[in-house]
């Protein structure tokens, strides 16, 4: 499990940025994104994969939350 | 010279061929060809250990935090807490510039240091630690607050600087921020920027939350500007004339009741990202302030910066924006007119700290030279993606070169220039190469904002036309051939 940031960047995609390891990637898919369910898996451009416990509503970005490494890069 | 893919990739084999197999691995990792179709995704592997037995040019986490982001912070005195070395070595050579006086209001350029000695490292240094903050408060009485900075020894022998720092604050009454840099933290400065950032968050911004403070809908704060030879300076003059309040820098000339009122502001504003955009994240999901990052190196970037800020405020920002820059146009377009003939289609090697490659780019396209290679000392992965598009394809890309690389690198592309560090300065300049130090500007500076960038193109100038680069070979190893080729 690690800290991470979900914001929006520059151009208004969404990112991930990883405190620990200093590191600001752009989220390819990120599985729910619904105003009543918001989290699930979270596919970064270098091919790693976070988990993010579902929330039941869409957070205020940016947010630091928990999630889970589903596949390093 | 101009440069095919397969030419530069030629290029990086062939210096790398003389590594070891283990160690070629790993630098061929570090070392790429800019892409430009591949832009957003991973090309350099960056922010790694450096490689052992070969030259690195890195600093340590102590350098990021107490030379980079504590440092300027001028009405605190910031304690190297451990041997004198760290401290004497590094002292004033950022040439972060301040308006105050120093010893009395303003500790900018004084080193203060705890001086460990052999006792200090058997016994632990708490003691020491305390005794000096007692006799700081006697001689320098108006520090607005204090910050220990831990080299390397600190953490080794386990010291408890962090209850030192509570219990004297306490009894003081002012701020002493305990920072955790030691030295071998991390791979290279960067960590120390996260750590110090994350102090500041700590012992400045939290305990500050409510903190009354007097605001206008046009606050912003300069995040990551270090005042180097008065950059921010030149860059507030921008600021103030597009009708914006400038309430805070960070840190450069900055203050630590200027830290604490930035929590208020409307938009910060993000020159060095590298090195703060810890802070502002945190700004951003606890204050819900939002962070721009700007570039105000040459015409052309602050241009688009100015654009791109006003355009988070209302008309009036906006329109005066505009009429700003037409009169800024005027200024420029003479400095252009004056110095570009003079260095049109001349070649730069750059190879710095973590930000600059990528933003002083636009600099020199304004006065019409080219970047044949760019490099970053401690650059993380978003540095290099927000890189990739800046420079032409077929660009040499490197991190973290050693020594060896960077003066084959300069050796095959022959740059007409090589801007770096003061380490690389005299290796390049010995070489026949005209050289920069793009760290501290060279005793010059600065080089932000309008009135920067006049002195710029002149220092560029000078460098490359200087008459003395001709004269590098002594008459009597002169060839003759060398002779008919320049009269050819
Ligand atoms: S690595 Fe350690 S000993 Fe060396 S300068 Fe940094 S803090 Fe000082």
């Amino acid at each position: 499990m690690a800290n991470v940031m979900i914001q929006y960047n520059e151009q208004g995609e969404l990112c991930l940025y990883l405190p620990k390891k200093d590191l600001e990637e752009a989220i390819t898919h990120f599985e729910f994104d619904e105003e009543q369910r918001w989290g699930g898996e979270v596919h970064l451009i270098s091919g790693a994969i976070y988990y993010i416990d579902p929330m039941p509503s869409r957070p205020k970005l940016p947010i630091t939350v928990r999630a889970k490494r589903l596949q390093a890069a | 010279m101009e440069m095919t893919k397969e030419q530069t990739q030629a290029l990086i084999d062939e210096v790398l061929e003389v590594y070891p197999e283990a160690a070629r691995k790993d630098r061929a990792k570090h070392l790429a060809v800019n892409d430009q179709a591949n832009a957003g995704s991973k090309c350099i592997t960056s922010n790694r250990k450096s490689q052992p037995g070969v030259m690195t040019i890195r600093g340590c986490a102590y350098a990021g935090s107490k030379g980079v982001v504590w440092g300027p912070v001028k009405d605190m005195i910031h304690i190297s807490h451990g041997p004198i070395g760290c401290g004497q070595y590094s002292r004033a050579g950022r040439r972060n510039y301040y308006t105050g006086l120093t010893g009395v209001n303003a500790f900018g350029t004084m080193n203060i240091t705890t001086d460990f000695q052999e006792r200090d490292i058997v016994f632990g240094g708490d003691k020491k630690l305390a005794a000096a903050i007692d006799e700081l408060e006697q001689l320098f009485p108006l520090t607005k607050g204090l910050s220990v900075q831990s080299e390397c020894p600190v953490g080794l022998i386990g010291d408890d600087i962090e209850a030192v720092a509570r219990q004297k604050g306490e009894e003081l009454g002012k701020t002493i921020v305990p920072v955790r840099c030691e030295g071998f933290r991390g791979v290279s400065q960067s960590l120390g920027h996260h750590i110090a950032n994350d102090t500041i968050r700590d012992h400045v911004l939290q305990p500050n939350e409510g903190k009354e403070f007097e605001t206008t809908d046009y606050d912003v704060a300069i995040i990551g500007d270090y005042n180097i030879g008065g950059d921010a300076w030149s860059s507030r003059i921008i600021l103030e004339d597009m009708g914006l309040r400038v309430v805070a820098q960070w840190s450069g000339d900055g203050t630590l009741a200027e830290m604490e009122n930035t929590p208020k502001v409307k938009l910060n504003l993000v020159h060095c990202y590298r090195s703060m955009n810890y802070i502002v994240r945190y700004m951003e999901e606890k204050n819900g302030i939002p962070w721009v990052e700007y570039n105000l190196f040459g015409p052309t970037k602050i241009e688009e910066s100015m654009r791109k800020i006003a355009g988070f405020f209302d008309d009036k920002i906006k329109a005066q924006t505009e009429a700003v820059i037409k009169r800024y146009r005027e200024q420029w377009d003479q400095v252009i007119a004056k110095y570009r003939p003079r260095l049109e289609g001349k070649s730069v090697m750059l190879y710095v700290g973590g930000l600059r490659p990528r933003h002083i780019i636009g600099a020199y396209e304004d006065l019409g030279m080219e970047i044949c290679g760019a490099g970053y000392e401690f650059a993380h992965n978003d540095d290099y993606v927000k890189t990739t598009p800046e420079v032409k394809d077929a660009t040499l890309l490197f991190d973290d070169a050693s020594a060896y690389e960077l003066e084959e690198f300069v050796k095959k592309l022959k740059p007409d220039l090589v801007g770096s560090g003061v380490k690389e300065k005299y290796v390049f300049q010995k070489m026949g190469f005209p050289f920069r130090q793009m760290h501290s500007w060279d005793y010059s500076g600065p080089y932000h904002g309008v009135d920067g960038f006049a002195i710029f193109a002149r220092d560029m100038d000078l460098t490359m036309n200087n008459p003395c680069w001709k004269n590098m070979k002594a008459p009597w190893t002169k060839t003759e051939a060398a002779d008919l080729a320049k009269t050819a």
